[in-house]
């Protein structure tokens, strides 16, 4: 048993942060949500060059073949930055759904920055996002992978989020039910990472906020009602990421739990980054109701992307058929 | 990141389990009552008589050197086998460690044998009338007699878990009433016997009597039973207080074995109610997360680290989590609930943790100030 992230899982998340800490993501998501891509594209390019793109794609397509864990490390960094696009869908989706078909070279594309794909998994994720300007969208029909075309644009609570329904055309696998069941689980992993970023940012700029924010003569931070509403969002935050973390080793392993405990973590990721973004909006007051302030970003993320891979109702209903059929904890 | 155990590990939790297996006595009377602590003190030897009553401890007094990981293995095993919650806890979790850190050679030769062993049960005597959450604030007096050689301690604590039934009680006074509140404070042992104590037990709302009131009529207590330094006291108090709300005094196993029997009761009864069924796969998740967390906790504390602040996260967790468990089994029982029973008992059990070792209001004011870094303000001074 050891239970923390090697120094290369480290080094790696510490590198998208530099990356992303001088890249103004927020001008970049609200330039994508207007529907000019240029600077988030520009933005996709860099993060492959640190390997972000390439993580999930095997050696011999010029991948890094990662584990699911330094995904769940990557995407992490990817939800505290509020990043935009099909990241979820192209740099776990496509590696695991086209493993074994025809389309290698569009994974070597994917591992190089250069392929964006899209995915819309019906009924649990029936919307793909940026199906206008992906270079592949698939639909994956129970366990039938298809090509897909963009049809209706929706707009979504979270503008950097643009969903469009997908017109099934060509089959391109039909996939096993272990091979397409694990691909949705890593998805729905990579979107729990993702909400337990977006907490911790919110966490972080909320207690950033009250430290600075004078009321009656002192920083309101100084008062316990707000104290305690953190430290609660800490504690949640904190109890988290452990499930994410065991839940990657597990899909990692591929073993019998994998499932369970990838929509566990789901359903702690959810609740914790809800609870952090209920509290910075009403930390924040005000300024925090506008969408001039950037937490709007994550706000407005977080409530779009509890339900992106599956409701927490029908990821609670997995893990308790799972535990009712189990003899107990492995 | 690994969930595979070492082949030791796994050989020492095939031990653990095969020896519960054979020896646990399943549920015991109330360790609060007369039976139920004889009962309790008859396991506790019994354990010891296997080593398995303190694993972590070194093998001269009784331990078996254990890991870490080692521990928590056999809390995990222990728990699952049913066996009962420990009457030396006190002691073993809140005591030791500091008899380990500031004890002089000759207390330790004293006290962690008898502690191993169930011979000698330790009660904790933090709390006063006056002196709850605000501890630093805590009025018995202990004055010096220079003739005898010792201290002549005069007061009253209160809420003194397992005092009706201990042998031996474990607090702090105040040696110095011209020092600042934190300073000044000393560190003693004494017997629950000694001339001058009295014992008043207080039943608590499952009807035992968990905890007592102790009275101290100038009590002779002499310089081999201070603890550390005189005057140090807060210091080497603080100690043990990060262990109670840390990781020693509740382990993952409790929480997941109890977790195990919700699922079970889940399974036998279900319930109509939608809530019902989320609360359980929450309670179960909560489990987990505090086992997996638990183990980050231990990689960290190889590594050198120690719980420091993050001893309040965890208290506040595992707090919640072992309340909300038990008020979910309670709702599956439907009217059956309010009968006393198991489910009853530990749910009365698991009111008291948001309480105890540290409020969770405090607990929440430490983690805003010392992990978030929050500014202090003027409230919240009892986190000192």
């Amino acid at each position: 048993m050891r239970f923390s992230l090697s120094q290369e899982q480290r080094s790696f998340a510490d590198a998208i942060d530099g990356l992303l800490t001088t890249s103004d993501v927020p001008r970049i998501t609200r330039d994508w949500a207007a529907g000019d891509h240029d600077a988030g594209l520009a933005l996709w390019r860099r993060l492959a060059e640190l390997g972000l793109t390439a993580l999930q794609v095997p050696e011999e397509l010029g991948g890094i073949g990662g584990t699911p864990l330094d995904a769940a490390v990557a995407f992490e960094r990817l939800g505290f930055h509020a990043v935009p696009g099909p990241w979820i869908e192209t740099v776990v989706l496509a590696p695991a759904l086209l493993a074994g078909t025809d389309a290698q070279e569009q994974l070597a594309a994917v591992a190089e920055g250069e392929l964006l794909v899209t995915v819309a998994a019906p009924p649990s994720t029936p919307r793909a996002l940026d199906a206008d300007i992906a270079g592949l969208a698939l639909v994956l029909d129970d366990t039938t992978l298809h090509t897909a075309t963009a049809g209706t644009p929706y707009t979504s609570v979270d503008p950097a989020r643009r969903l469009y329904d997908l017109a099934a055309g060509d089959v391109v696998a039909g996939l096993s039910a272990e091979q397409a069941a694990a691909a949705l689980d890593g998805a729905t992993l990579a979107c729990a990472a993702t909400l337990l970023g977006a907490g911790e940012r919110m966490l972080r700029d909320t207690v950033s906020y009250v430290g600075a924010r004078k009321q009656f003569g002192r920083p309101v931070g100084e008062y316990q009602a707000l104290k305690h509403a953190l430290a609660d969002v800490r504690v949640a935050l904190d109890f988290a990421r452990p499930l994410v973390h065991g839940a990657a080793l597990e899909l990692g392993a591929a073993t019998p739990v994998a499932s369970r405990d990838v929509s566990a973590a789901l359903v702690a990721c959810a609740d914790a980054a809800y609870l952090s973004s209920r509290t910075a909006l009403q930390l924040h007051g005000a300024i925090g109701y506008t969408l001039e302030f950037d937490l709007s970003l994550w706000l407005l993320k977080v409530r779009a992307m509890v339900t992106a891979w599956g409701t927490p109702a029908h990821h609670r209903g997995r893990v308790l058929d799972a535990l009712v059929a189990s003899a107990g904890r492995d | 990141m690994t969930l595979e155990f070492t082949e030791r590990e796994e050989a020492f939790r095939a031990e653990a389990r095969a020896w519960l297996a054979e020896h646990s006595p399943g549920r015991l009377p109330s360790m609060d009552t007369e039976e139920g602590a004889q009962a309790h003190r008859a396991w506790e030897r019994e354990l010891a008589s296997g080593r398995w009553s303190v694993v972590a401890w070194p093998e001269q007094y009784g331990g078996r050197d254990a890991t870490l990981t080692e521990w928590v293995i056999f809390e995990e095993e222990y728990y699952l086998s049913g066996a009962p919650t420990r009457i030396a806890q006190n002691g073993i979790s809140l005591l030791a460690p500091i008899i380990f850190e500031h004890g002089t050679p000759e207390q330790q030769q004293r006290y962690l044998g008898p502690m191993a062993d169930g011979t000698e049960v330790w009660a904790q005597a933090w709390s006063e009338p006056e002196a709850g959450s605000d501890l630093a604030s805590l009025r018995s007096r202990a004055t010096r007699d220079d003739a005898r050689g010792g201290w002549l301690l005069s007061g009253q604590k209160i809420w003194s878990s397992r005092a009706p039934f201990a042998d031996r009680g474990f607090g702090l006074f105040r040696s110095d009433p011209e020092a600042e509140r934190h300073r000044g404070l000393t560190y003693f042992l004494f017997p629950l016997d000694a001339p001058g104590i009295t014992v008043r037990p207080i039943p608590q709302l499952d009807g035992d009597a968990g905890f007592a009131e102790i009275f101290f009529d100038d009590v002779f207590v002499p310089d081999a039973d201070v603890l550390g330094d005189v005057g140090n006291g807060w210091r080497v108090a603080m100690s043990t207080a990060g262990n109670e709300r840390g990781l020693s005094l509740r382990s993952p196993g409790r929480f997941c074995a109890a977790a195990d029997r919700l699922v079970d009761l889940w399974r036998e009864r279900g319930s109509q109610a939608p809530q019902a069924r989320d609360a359980v796969v929450d309670a179960w998740i909560r489990a987990q997360a505090y086992r997996l967390y638990t183990w980050g906790t231990v990689d960290r504390l190889g590594a050198g680290g120690d719980m420091g602040a993050h001893g309040s996260v965890n208290k506040l967790f595992w707090s919640r989590l072992d309340l909300e468990l038990h008020e979910t089994a309670l709702e599956l029982l439907g009217a059956d609930q309010e009968l006393r029973g198991p489910w009853m008992d530990d749910y009365l059990f698991s009111l008291a943790g948001p309480i105890y070792a540290g409020t969770n209001e405090i607990q929440r004011n430490i983690v805003a100030e010392r992990i978030l870094g929050l500014p202090r303000g003027d409230n919240g001074r009892a986190t000192a």
